[in-house]
This record gives structure tokens, sequence and C-alpha cells, in this order.
């Protein structure tokens, strides 16, 4: 059976959820090998992967292979494919998944699709475009199948895989190293479920009103082990992070339950968060179009509602 | 600095977006064309470096005869010069296609920088950055929400997922904006008095030295197999707050077994 290869997304050593995600769509179309770029390989790590069954683990964890924007995984992975003739390529549909993504399919003559929330057999997958308004079923008709799949596809099911490790060297080009990361800039804002992978996401916009009365978003996400999510209007008045925008412009989101408050429902961020399961909204502006969307709705004050629900939630735990 | 600002035409998102059931490719008569917003923010950004570093901004885009509308509006802002790529024979290129075409028009064009927004609202693959920087062999400044030139270094703030990094590249380079970067200048009337007369070049493919079994319809390499409209969402439950609202919602959330 040949392999699919599948990017692995890793913070701090530890695999990411949707690596899980990732691993179980790609069993059903040959055999899943992992494929580890950059330092913080541990043998925890290679057991995750195992448990999701990783039947290879190809191992890059040169320092270079981060040191520099996007290319040099690219390389790694154009290398693989010209080595090793795989099915397929899996990666997460992250800006920068879609990026490394985008490059390895020039590199390789090979078709891309980007922000599949489906993945079937012969690599055909389901995209939800136009603002979730149109369902599309695509296909890869060159070369090697590379699909950028959103978290929170599928359901990450354990079974084991015999995870053979390999080292994998790759000598970077010069085109690889021409854009140097020279420091990281960590804008963190507590422990909680990744934005993108979290199963319940919770909002907040303009209504908020300032950074202080975030933490009544904070609060009812943390009753709910949710993420936490912010309009832009939030996020360019300096109240929360950007990375933590949800819409067009930050990061596009498909939880079980999305929680928005004091947040108007604009195009740009329903194009992140409309293929949410279950939305529930909290405006006092009855009007406001994000009600053309909520399962649930509440008109009225989130100052009053947000403490309320908090409250209700801890009392049922 | 030579600076090469892409631009592209998309269908409205305010309005009904449709793929067309004869070839399955963006129906582009069935809503009203206007210039992704988010190159709005890449014309400005080259304006600004234009501004600040001397040079010249000229504006590229690919697609049908009506895209000279968004040509315009670019120029209208201040841009000096526009090259339109256009050819029948490019009709339903995919994103490794018209990355195709673009790498070669700029190529013919010359650039020190070329500006890209972060993604177009209608095909958001958000790849063509990156595909033409590893076509046109020079770094990707991809996602940048602070540029800097100085000489021939070019520096950038990238967005990532934990905040951002800081990137440090030399020229000639591709950048692609986010829209924190800027606020995008509205065209003066001035602006657009002048814009109508300046040049717009028009190169066909062989122009342009593309070869036409690289790209089209025909040539891509991703189809769609089949589309379908997604079901509406059923009309959820609004209530008015009168006092009980979060409680109210708490009963929902357990009602659907989230709490
Ligand atoms: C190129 C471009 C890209 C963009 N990308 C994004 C993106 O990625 N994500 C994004 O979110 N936006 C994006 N936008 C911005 C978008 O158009 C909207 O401006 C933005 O989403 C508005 O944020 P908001 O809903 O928080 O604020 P507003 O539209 O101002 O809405 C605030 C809402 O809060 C309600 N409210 C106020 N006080 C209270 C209260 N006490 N209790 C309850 N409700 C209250 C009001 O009734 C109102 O509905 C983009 C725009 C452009 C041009």
């Amino acid at each position: 059976m040949s392999e699919v290869l599948v990017l692995v997304e890793h913070v701090d050593g530890d695999v990411k959820k949707v690596t899980l995600e990732l691993l179980t769509l790609a069993r059903s179309l040959g055999a899943p090998a992992a494929v580890w770029a950059g330092p913080g390989y541990s043998d925890a790590a290679k057991a995750k992967l195992a448990e999701y069954g990783a039947e290879k683990i190809y191992v890059a964890d040169a320092e270079e292979i981060t040191g520099y924007v996007v290319a040099p995984k690219a390389e790694l992975l154009a290398k693989l494919v010209a080595d090793k003739a795989p099915a397929g390529v899996l990666v997460a549909a992250t800006a920068e998944g879609k990026e490394i993504a985008g490059r390895l399919a020039v590199k390789t003559d090979s078709g891309v699709i980007t922000d599949a929330v489906g993945l079937g057999e012969g690599f055909v997958a389901d995209q939800s475009i136009f603002g979730g308004g149109v369902n599309v079923r695509s296909r890869v008709a060159k070369g090697t199948p590379i699909v950028a799949v959103r978290p929170n596809s599928a359901a990450p099911v354990a079974t084991a895989g015999a995870a053979a490790e390999e080292k994998v060297e790759v000598a970077l080009s010069d085109a690889a190293r021409a854009a140097r990361i020279v420091e990281r800039v960590k804008q963190e804002k507590g422990a909680r479920p990744e934005l993108t992978e979290a199963a319940v996401v919770v909002s907040g916009g303009r209504g908020v009103g300032s950074a202080e009365s975030f933490a009544l978003i904070e609060k009812l996400a943390d009753s709910l082990d949710a993420a936490v999510g912010a309009s832009r209007a939030a996020t360019d008045a300096g109240w929360y992070p950007h990375q933590f925008q949800v819409g067009q412009t930050g990061k596009t989101v498909a939880p079980q339950l999305y929680i928005a408050a004091g947040i108007s429902g604009a195009i740009q961020h329903r194009a992140g968060m409309q293929t949410s399961k279950t939305i529930v909204v909290i405006n006092k502006d009855a009007e406001a179009p994000i009600f053309e969307i909520a399962d649930y709705g509440v008109v009225g004050d989130l100052f009053q509602v947000v403490p309320q629900l908090t409250e209700e939630i801890e009392k049922r735990k | 600095m030579n600076i090469v600002v892409c631009v592209k035409q998309v269908p409205d998102t305010a309005t009904e977006r449709k793929l067309r059931s004869d070839d399955k490719t963006l129906d582009r008569d069935a809503a009203d064309g206007v210039v992704n917003e988010l190159d709005e923010y890449a014309v400005e950004e080259a304006l600004k470096l234009k501004e600040a570093h001397g040079g010249e901004v000229t504006v590229l885009t690919m697609g049908p005869g009506k895209a000279t509308e968004t040509i315009r509006k670019a120029l209208a802002m201040g841009a000096d010069k526009a090259v339109h790529l256009s050819d029948d024979a490019l009709h339903g290129s995919d994103a490794l296609s018209t990355s195709y075409a673009m790498a070669q028009a700029l190529k013919k064009i010359g650039f020190d920088l070329v500006v890209l927004g972060s993604e177009s609202t209608d095909a958001r693959t958000g790849v063509l950055a990156a595909m033409l920087a590893e076509r046109l062999g020079v770094p990707q400044l991809s996602l940048a929400k602070k540029v800097e030139v100085n000489g021939s270094a070019i520096a950038i703030e990238r967005l990532t997922d934990y905040g951002y990094d800081k990137v440090e590249a030399s020229l000639p380079a591709v950048v692609s904006v986010v829209e924190k970067i800027n606020e995008p200048r509205y065209p003066s009337f001035k602006g657009i008095m002048a814009a109508k007369k300046k040049p717009v070049e028009t190169l066909g493919i062989a122009d342009a030295e593309i070869s036409a079994d690289q790209v089209g319809l025909a040539n891509a390499w991703s189809e769609v197999v089949d589309f379908a409209a997604a079901p509406p969402r059923a009309a959820g439950t609004i209530v008015k707050d009168e006092g009980d609202g979060g409680a109210k919602i708490a009963e929902f959330l357990a009602s659907k077994k989230f709490v």
C-alpha cells in the first residue's frame, strides 16, 4: 500500500489534534506516514503518532527547517514525494500549511486543494465555499494529490501503527534560505484550547467594550472548556491579540458550538465561523445580521446575559 | 524601487456568488465585480513604499476584459501604470496555472518588489504569494503586518499562530500583506480623473511567453467534481432578554448536551 504523507503540526514538542485527524483520514487512503519537520521530536511525540496509526515517521528535526519562512518544509516534503512516491500529501489548512502546500505543488508539478472539510476515496475533497453557501467536491487532476485539510474535519480515532522511524536530511537550497526568521514574538493568552481545534468557541466583539471586559468572555469560555475568539473590531482596538481574530482575515473555525457576544455578524466575520454546527448569539440589537445564522439568540445586554450564563453553566456542573 | 502590485477582480461578497453549471467555474456575470478588498491594502502599501523610497508602482491584474474597472480603481488610488493579463486561454485557470501565468508576466515586467493581498475573497486559497516566490526564486515575505525597506534589505513582521515572526531578506522579493498593515486611501476626484490617462498595457499569453498547455480549465491541476448549494440553516429561536436570558441559553445548551 502506498504511503500518505501527513505533515505533523506541533507546538513545544506536542503533536496537535489536527495531525491526529489527518492521520485518521490518511488511513483510508493508504499507509499513514508522519513527517516531523523541525526541532522538538521526542519519544512522547513518537508514541502519540503511533497511537493514531502512523506506520512510518520521517524525522527531519534540523533547526534549519524552522529557521526560514515556509520554503524548507516544502523542500523536505518535495524530497519525500520524489523518494517515496506517496499516494498523496496531507497538511493542516492553517495559513502556513496552505503556503507549504502551495510551494510543494509547484515543486512537484502537482495539484493542490485547500481548505478541505472532508476527504474520501481517490482524495476527493469536500469544500465549503462562498461563506458556506456552496458545497463543492474537488480532486487533483495532475501529479500527487496535495490536500490542506481544515482542523475539525474528522474525529481522531486511535489505532496502533508501526511507527517505523527514518531520519531525513535535507540540504536546503539557497532559495529556501532567502527569508530568515530572526525573532519569534509570542502573544499568548492563557492556556485554553487552540482556536481552530476547539469544540467550543466563545467570541467577543465591539460590544464587549474594552480589554478588561474580555474577562467576561474568558470566564464563559473557561466554564465550557472553550477557546476565545474575537471580531476584527475587538482585535483592531487592541482588546485581544490578532491571532484570535475569527473571519476572512483571521482564523476559520468550525466548532460544535460557537457563541458570539457583541458581534454584529459582518460578512467578513461570518466567513470564518458560518460552518459552525450550533451558533448562539447574544446581541442587544435585534436587527444585527448575526441573528440570521443563530440557532439560539438572546436580544439583550451581554453584560447581563454573559455572567448569568456562566453562572448557570457552573451550577449545572 | 520598481513595485508591482497584483490585484484581482472578485464578485462582491455582499451579493450571492455562484458557480456556473456548464464548466463549474466562477459565474462572473452573476455578481458585481469589485476589487478584492484585501488587495486594496496591497495597493496602499505599494504607494506608501513608493512615497518613501521613490520609484514606480505598476498594477498587474489577470482576468477577463471587465477587470479593467479594477485596474482603474488602483490607478485612481495612485498607481502609475497597469498591465492587464487577459486572454481567453486563461479562463478557468487554477492556482497553479494562475501563479505560472502571473510569474511569466512578472518576469516580463521586471520588479524589485511584488506586493499582494493575503488572499482573494472568492477562491480564498491564500497560496499565490507562496507560489510566486517559489516560481520566481525570490524570498517569500507573506502575511506581513509591517514592511520596512532599507536599500536592498527588506524586513517584515509575519503573522503567525502565536503572534508574529520578524523576518529579513533582500530584494527582489514577494510580499503579501494582511489588513492590519494600513488604512487604504480613497481615490480622490483628481486621482480618478488622472487614472483615465494612465497607460494600461494588455498582454495576451503569447506576449508574456505563457504556454497555452499550462493554463486554462482544460489544463488545470485540480478540478471540481460536482457542487451543490448548501442546505439553508434552519431558522433559530430568538428571544428577548427578560432578565433570564443567560439561564435560557444554559437551558438550550443543556438540551443540546453541551453542558
Ligand atoms: C478586508 C477586511 C477584512 C476583514 N476581516 C475580518 C475578520 O477576519 N473578522 C472580523 O470579525 N471582521 C473582519 N472585518 C471587519 C468586519 O467588516 C466588521 O467591521 C467587524 O466584524 C465588526 O466587528 P463587530 O461585530 O465586533 O463590531 P460591530 O459591527 O460594531 O458590532 C458590534 C455589535 O455589538 C452589539 N453590542 C454593543 N454593545 C452590546 C452590549 N452591551 N450587549 C450586547 N451587544 C452589544 C451591537 O449591537 C453590534 O451588533 C474585515 C473587514 C475588511 C474590510
